[in-house]
């Protein structure tokens, strides 16, 4: 049995000798999708630019994925022998070049593009202590390299980085960077313990729930479809990601794909599956391509293939593209679509575990849950457990959008609360407005209000409060954001999914949108009220998928948390946060107006009539409420109520 | 050749033989594709890989015509009402030509409330078109996205490949510009 532990000696040996001697100055630039939207491209052109202009043979420019923090994109590190890595935000050509000729050239940081103070940078020692959480990381280089290199930044330093532990550290399409940094170390303990009923046991110690929302023990999963009688079985990584305002899972395919892959060479062991299917969406071309580079990358090592180490364990994997549809990120609409058919869900039972692609028993995980499967079997799964609570072991990847200061991707313990999400590591609300709601779940998810925001996050807490935990989309909603607007926002959506093969859905949605319409518009009555809540109950009842079932969760957290919203609404017809436009009123205070004839000027319509230097008056039988006089006075003369 | 496609993939009213019917549709689209559609063939579920091929002649033709997806049946001897119905299920296939530059404007749920709408009215007065619809120079297409996973930088937009992140109405002649300069 020692041969496969020698393999990956070799391994390790060919990973180390190609990693870069600790005498060069290493530049990082992020290379992911919301990067390269950011202009990092011109900034690592930048840098090899003068590399080669000053001939810096010293200096290399390394390309990794994403740290997570993308209103701060570029992000640019560098590290200089003997020193701690510099971060530094907002990069661009002209900061690049700074950066290159004071920073690498003379040992001057460029303070004011640093991301944090320079007091960070100015020591070698490190100053933040490790959080309980963080404590279990250290000691495996796997987890703890993240928090050596960012444990000092704010926004990275309450991190507990598990699934992102390599995401901009190392380059996504390096296999080598990969496994220098214990990448398939976890595959060969599996192969080298050759007892997939361990493997499976294991993941049940570690506590792993389902990161794609629904949150069902992984272990249950894969012992479920080891029972099968059938001896062709298949893994799937659902990389649909179909919540609007959710990016872990493309970040992390973008970033790590290794991780991913070797997680589904794992679950593919464990369940005795000797393929894979990965389902990406298609709007993701990026983390489509380097998957595939990846994927081709372990086919050269004889990580993915035939006799995987001499082991007789043979895996295959391909990438199917996904076409638009949200609604094949159910499990079963998932399987058609992969089979070439319309994306359409069947009931359950029974479940893909049992019957799945092809009819055979097929597990199906989210790519959060595969990636973190490496990290279990290397930090062992005792270790994984202690993070988390205690029904629900590890992290959550959670994509922080909308009205927060720092936008990206944070990873906390399960448990943690979501004011240490949006205050602590989100730095809170900009502008200085108030917090409304934090939505989660996307569609099937809910508004969480701020009477919550101390409640532990995990699968059951945020069920209670009305919400989903979902896969981990969070958006933050400010006062200006009305609820029955957002209720209407989703419901549209999910109105737009549904596959249409089951009427409570395909109708009920329908039904529920027009009376939303109708209170927006400022035509909904008490009754509209009534009838909203019992056909949301009906459609969640009555629904054949978990898009229908879950559809409703919107308009019925909303309804529950923001009622007062929705009664200003249907009685006083006002929209409290002044979103829904036919309730708006716009009207021109005389004592203000100085007759500029600039809102008569710009309005659409022409309703706004008033002699220079007079004050105007606004027509409210004409205005069409575009709101262009609002945004055009100068002397804050118009009024919006 | 357009013509003679479409007799052959109709319901079986033509004179052609089946061989000028393979041929006609071999015709229509480029190496990459024909190997791939042969590849599959070989495959243990040949059927499976329908929404790829259907992916790969998008791309190739910028969308799916009634002749390229009658073509795709009879190469993939897969009948020709399953190609249309698989390809009018998913949103992400266009059954429309579409312009030299597809813009598409994210609505997804960060993107929506950092005021994407107004994006998309201003590149909609801009342009003098609806979502979905194609400038009549066939220069541009207009669309509506549904999250393009950089929702931290919202409002997004998409033209091409390239991502436009932060995008205020404000910036968007400028940005209609730049594509007519391409
Ligand atoms: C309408 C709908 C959309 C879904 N979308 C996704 C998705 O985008 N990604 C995902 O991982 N799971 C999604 N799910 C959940 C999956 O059906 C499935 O539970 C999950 O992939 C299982 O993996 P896990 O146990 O690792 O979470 C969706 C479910 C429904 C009902
Ligand atoms: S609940 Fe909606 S999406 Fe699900 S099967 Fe029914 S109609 Fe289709
Ligand atoms: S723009 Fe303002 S100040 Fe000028 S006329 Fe209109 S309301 Fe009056
Ligand atoms: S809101 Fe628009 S239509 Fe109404 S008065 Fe102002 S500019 Fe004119
Ligand atoms: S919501 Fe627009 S990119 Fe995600």
């Amino acid at each position: 049995m020692g041969k496969i532990k020698d393999q990956y000696q070799k391994l390790q040996e060919q990973a180390q000798k190609l990693t870069l001697s600790p005498d060069v100055i290493q530049i990082r630039v992020g290379s992911a999708t919301c990067e390269n939207a950011s202009g990092a491209r011109e900034v690592a052109e930048e840098f090899k630019k003068n590399i080669v202009v000053y001939g810096s043979d010293n200096v290399k420019l390394l390309t990794v994925g994403c740290t997570g923090r993308c209103s701060c994109e570029p992000i640019v590190s560098v590290s200089k022998p003997g020193k701690k890595m510099v971060v530094y935000q907002k990069v661009d050509r002209e900061t690049a070049h700074k950066i290159f000729v004071s920073h690498i050239k003379e040992d001057r940081l460029v303070e004011e593009s640093l991301l944090g103070d320079a007091s960070i940078y100015n020591t070698n020692k490190s100053q933040t202590a490790y959080s309980p959480s963080q404590q279990n990381l250290a000691g495996f280089p796997m987890t703890e390299e993240f928090l050596k290199l960012y444990g000092d930044i704010p926004f990275y330093n309450s991190q507990t980085r598990i699934a992102l532990r390599n995401s901009g550290i190392i380059n996504p399409e390096s296999l080598h960077e990969y496994i220098s940094r214990q990448g398939f170390l976890g595959l060969n303990i599996v192969l080298d313990k050759a007892d997939p009923e361990w493997v499976v046991d294991q993941i049940s110690i570690a506590k792993l729930r389902g990161r794609g929302g629904g949150g069902f023990p992984t272990g249950k999963k894969w012992h479920l479809a080891r029972m099968s009688e059938e001896k062709i079985r298949y893994v799937v990584c659902n990389a649909d990601e179909g919540d609007p305002g959710a990016f872990m899972d493309r970040s992390l395919l973008e970033s790590d794909p290794f991780s991913v892959i070797e997680g589904m060479i794992i679950a593919g062991y464990a369940i005795g599956a000797q393929k894979g299917f990965f389902y990406i969406r298609a709007e993701y071309p990026l983390a489509v391509e380097r998957v595939q580079k990846a994927i081709d990358l372990c086919h050269k090592e004889g990580l993915l293939g035939k006799d995987i180490w001499g082991t007789g364990f043979n895996f295959e994997l391909e990438i199917r593209l996904g076409a638009g549809a949200f609604v094949c990120g159910e499990e079963t609409a998932l399987i058609h679509s992969i089979e070439g058919e319309r994306g359409q869900p069947r009931t359950r039972p029974p479940y893909p575990v049992v019957k799945g692609l092809w009819n055979k028993p097929t597990v199906i995980n989210n790519v959060e849950t595969l990636a973190n499967i490496p990290a279990i079997m290397v930090m062992e799964a005792n270790n994984f457990n202690k993070i988390g609570t205690a029904v629900s072991g590890g992290t959550k990847v959670f994509a922080l959008a909308g009205k927060v200061n720092h936008t990206g991707l944070v990873e906390v313990p399960m448990g943690t609360s979501l004011r240490e999400v949006v205050f602590g590591i989100g730095g809170g609300i900009p502008n200085g407005k108030k917090l409304k709601a934090v939505q989660t779940g996307g569609p099937s998810g809910g508004l969480l209000p701020y009477s919550v925001i101390d409640t532990p996050i995990d699968y059951d807490t945020l069920a209670a409060s009305g919400s989903i935990m979902g896969s981990g989309g969070m958006i933050v909603l400010d006062e200006d954001d009305c609820a029955v607007d957002v209720a209407k926002f989703f419901l549209i959506f999910t109105q737009d999914e549904s596959c249409g093969k089951c009427s409570p859905c395909r109708e009920g949605t329908l039904r529920m949108l027009e009376i939303l319409e109708r209170i927006t518009s400022g035509n909904g009555t008490l009754e509209d009220l009534v009838n909203l809540e019992r056909l949301a109950n009906l459609v969640k009842k009555a629904s054949l998928c978990g898009l229908g079932k879950a559809a409703p969760n919107p308009v019925l957290s909303t309804l529950k948390h923001f009622r007062d919203e929705y009664l200003a609404h249907v009685v006083d017809k006002r929209c409290p946060a002044k979103k829904c436009a036919a309730l708006i009123r716009y009207e021109i205070d005389p004592e203000k107006c100085v007759g500029c004839t600039a809102c008569a000027r710009v309005c659409p319509v022409k309703c706004i009539t008033g002699e220079r230097k007079f004050a105007h008056i606004i027509d409210q039988k004409q205005c069409i409420k575009c709101g262009a006089c609002f945004n055009i006075c100068k002397f804050s003369a118009v009024k919006k109520t | 050749m357009n013509n003679n496609l479409k007799n052959v993939c109709c319901s079986g009213d033509c004179s052609k033989n089946e061989k000028d019917c393979i041929e006609a549709s071999r015709d229509l689209f480029p190496e990459n594709i024909l190997k791939f559609i042969e590849q599959c063939l070989k495959d243990e579920h040949p059927n499976s890989q329908l929404i790829t091929v259907l992916h790969k002649v998008q791309d190739h033709f910028g969308y799916l015509s009634p002749q390229t997806m009658d073509a795709v049946a009879y190469l993939m001897q897969i009948p020709a009402a399953k190609v249309s119905g698989v390809a009018s299920f998913y949103h992400y296939f266009r059954l429309k030509p579409c312009g030299k530059h597809v813009i598409s404007v994210c609505l997804g749920t960060a993107c929506y409330v950092n005021g994407a709408e107004a994006v998309l009215k201003k590149f909609s007065e801009e342009l003098g078109i609806k979502e979905g619809e194609t400038t009549h120079d066939g220069m541009f297409t207009l669309e509506i996205a549904r999250c393009l996973g950089a929702c931290a930088l919202a409002p997004v937009v998409k033209i091409g490949d390239d991502i436009h992140s932060q995008v205020t109405p404000d910036k968007v002649p400028f940005i209609i510009s730049s594509c007519l300069k391409k």
